[in-house]
């Protein structure tokens, strides 16, 4: 498993718009550079991201080799009700990798 | 894609004891300013984007490539009806003219998204924004890299 | 002897106070550094903090009583009177204390208990062991060496050049007050001695081979002339 940070505010006001933060450790390896034999490295970088809140998706990005290695995504939401944030993480080599948060409307 | 094979150190002992080099060394490479535009078209379904509206915020000069903070933030209620549904982020310059395409809806409240990213040398970047009502805006920034020193190998 | 020593380590702190690497680099990255949710490097101490629990080092310590450790290193080891640093410290708990086999020194498990041990420091100032002086003029003379196909010495550069442009870096004072840390050119979090062999490397000269006690003599040295600084690790470098 792949070590997360995600930053998510526990308490939220109804209607409020938060940022939410996410951090994944992969080493978005591009597939354009050339290991220590001078044989090209293949491609092993996460391709996609999406958020679902309470199972509906609210962010989606796909990435590409340009992102850097240790994927940094920050986005937004308006929260109207209490939930569950589910990330997800895919790419190359089979990876998938999800994490879930609970948000709370105070 | 990383600092592929910059030279170590310095090069020039001379040049360090004087007055010590204060010129900005940037690794020219081909431009590949048409596979930018076709990424974007096929963004866009080939309308051709607006300008305005749209802010990239890079740092104008970065100390290294391989990891450099940027967020795109779009002019935009964000409501129902007038949102954003997207937003590209393309490059001019490294081997692949795609970054990264965000979807996001009113459900966002803002639209705004950050990340990090790899360039391979000094170039312009487009970040474009699909709206609601079936038109493109688009903002762009220009990125000077500078060489890293006392590299591995 | 004991007094010359002492009075060496005053006129190291009675110049210009140093300057952390930090404060050289752009507001972006000194952004990344300051917030644990943007500086990769805490991924690494969030491992640490896993491995440190899975590797029994609980059983021994409370993570508490790691607090200002960093900040003492390299220090000189009771048992064999020779000087280590952090590194080799965890290095004996695993094998001399747990009879467990040896991890590979750069390797991530042991730089991620390494910033972990590490970042329990951070903010706290360093305090160079006095009782390395040996080390510590060894590392001295080793950092005013001239060396390489380029004939240069640490102090060309970290002395002499700190604040000019070396293509297009900074060339900072070099001190070593943020490791293990995340270089952004390695893409990956890395250690003093690697750090060091860059800069060897650099000047066209071949490294110390992996381990060697010179590098714990400049380490030392290094650790003594950043007096005033704080740990920062994990820091973020270009
Ligand atoms: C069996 C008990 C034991 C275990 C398990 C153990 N240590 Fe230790 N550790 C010690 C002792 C005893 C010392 C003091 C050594 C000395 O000062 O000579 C020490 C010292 C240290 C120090 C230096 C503290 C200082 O104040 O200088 C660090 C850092 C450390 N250990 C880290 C670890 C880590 C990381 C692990 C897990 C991989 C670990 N230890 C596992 C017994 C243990
Ligand atoms: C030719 C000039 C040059 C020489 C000689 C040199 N360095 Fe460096 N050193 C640099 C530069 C430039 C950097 C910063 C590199 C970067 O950020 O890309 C650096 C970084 C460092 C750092 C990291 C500082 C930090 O903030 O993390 C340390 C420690 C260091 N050097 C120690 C040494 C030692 C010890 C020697 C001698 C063995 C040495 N350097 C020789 C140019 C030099």
């Amino acid at each position: 498993m792949a070590r997360t940070l995600l930053r998510v505010p526990a308490t939220v006001t109804r209607g409020e718009v938060v940022e939410i933060r996410t951090l994944i450790q992969h080493p978005m390896e591009t597939g354009f550079r050339s290991g220590e034999n001078g044989r090209m490295l293949s491609r092993d970088i996460i391709r996609r991201f999406t958020c679902l809140y309470n199972n509906r998706p609210v962010f989606e990005a796909e990435l590409h080799p340009a992102i850097a290695a240790n994927p940094y995504l920050t986005f937004t939401l308006r929260v109207d009700e209490s939930g569950i944030l589910a990330f997800t993480w895919e790419g190359d080599n089979g990876f998938s990798q999800t994490e879930t948060r609970t948000l709370t409307v105070a | 894609m990383s600092s592929p094979s910059w030279p170590g150190c310095v090069t020039d002992r001379r040049a360090l004891i004087g007055g010590l080099l204060a010129v900005m060394l940037v690794r020219p490479t081909a431009a590949t300013p048409e596979a930018l535009e076709e990424a974007i078209l096929d963004f866009t379904k080939g309308t051709a984007p607006q300008v305005g509206g749209v802010v990239l915020d890079i740092p104008p000069l970065v100390e290294n490539g391989n990891t450099v903070p940027v967020s795109v933030e779009v002019e935009s209620p964000m409501t129902e009806a007038e949102h954003v549904r997207a937003i590209g982020l393309f490059n001019e310059r490294n081997p692949l003219p795609h970054v990264l395409t965000a979807k996001l809806g009113p459900w966002s409240g803002e639209a705004r998204i950050g990340t990090r990213i790899r360039l391979s040398n000094t170039q312009r970047l487009v970040a474009v924004a699909a709206m609601s009502d079936g038109s493109y805006r688009f903002g762009e920034a220009q990125v000077i890299v500078t060489l890293a020193a006392c590299v591995e190998g | 002897m004991r007094q010359l020593a002492a009075a060496a380590l005053a006129a190291l702190t009675l110049g210009a106070a140093p300057r952390s690497g930090f404060e050289t680099m752009t507001p972006e990255l000194q952004a990344m550094q300051r917030d644990d949710l943007a500086n990769p490097g805490m991924l690494y101490v969030a491992d640490g903090e896993a491995l440190w629990a899975q590797e029994g080092c609980g059983s021994c310590h409370a993570v508490a009583a790691m607090r200002g450790v960093a900040a003492r290193y390299p220090a000189l080891d009771a048992a064999s009177q020779t000087p280590i640093d952090l590194t080799d410290r965890i290095a004996q708990c695993r094998e001399a204390r747990q009879g467990k086999p040896a991890l590979p020194p750069e390797a991530a498990p042991m730089l991620a208990l390494a910033a972990f041990v590490a970042h329990q420091s951070r903010g706290m100032p360093l305090q160079p062991d006095a009782q390395l002086e040996g080390a510590r003029r060894q590392g001295e003379a080793l950092f005013r060496e001239r060396r390489g196909q380029l004939n240069l010495s640490c102090a060309q550069c970290h002395d002499d050049n700190a604040g000019r442009k070396l293509a297009g870096s900074t060339i900072p004072e070099g001190h070593a007050n943020g490791y293990p840390l995340y270089r952004l050119e390695w893409q990956g979090l890395g250690s003093l001695q690697r750090r060091l062999r860059n800069c060897i490397a650099g000047v066209r000269s071949e490294p110390y081979p992996p381990g060697a006690p010179e590098y714990v003599a400049l380490e030392a040295y290094l650790a003594a002339r950043a007096r005033g600084l704080v740990v920062e690790s994990p820091a973020v470098r270009p």
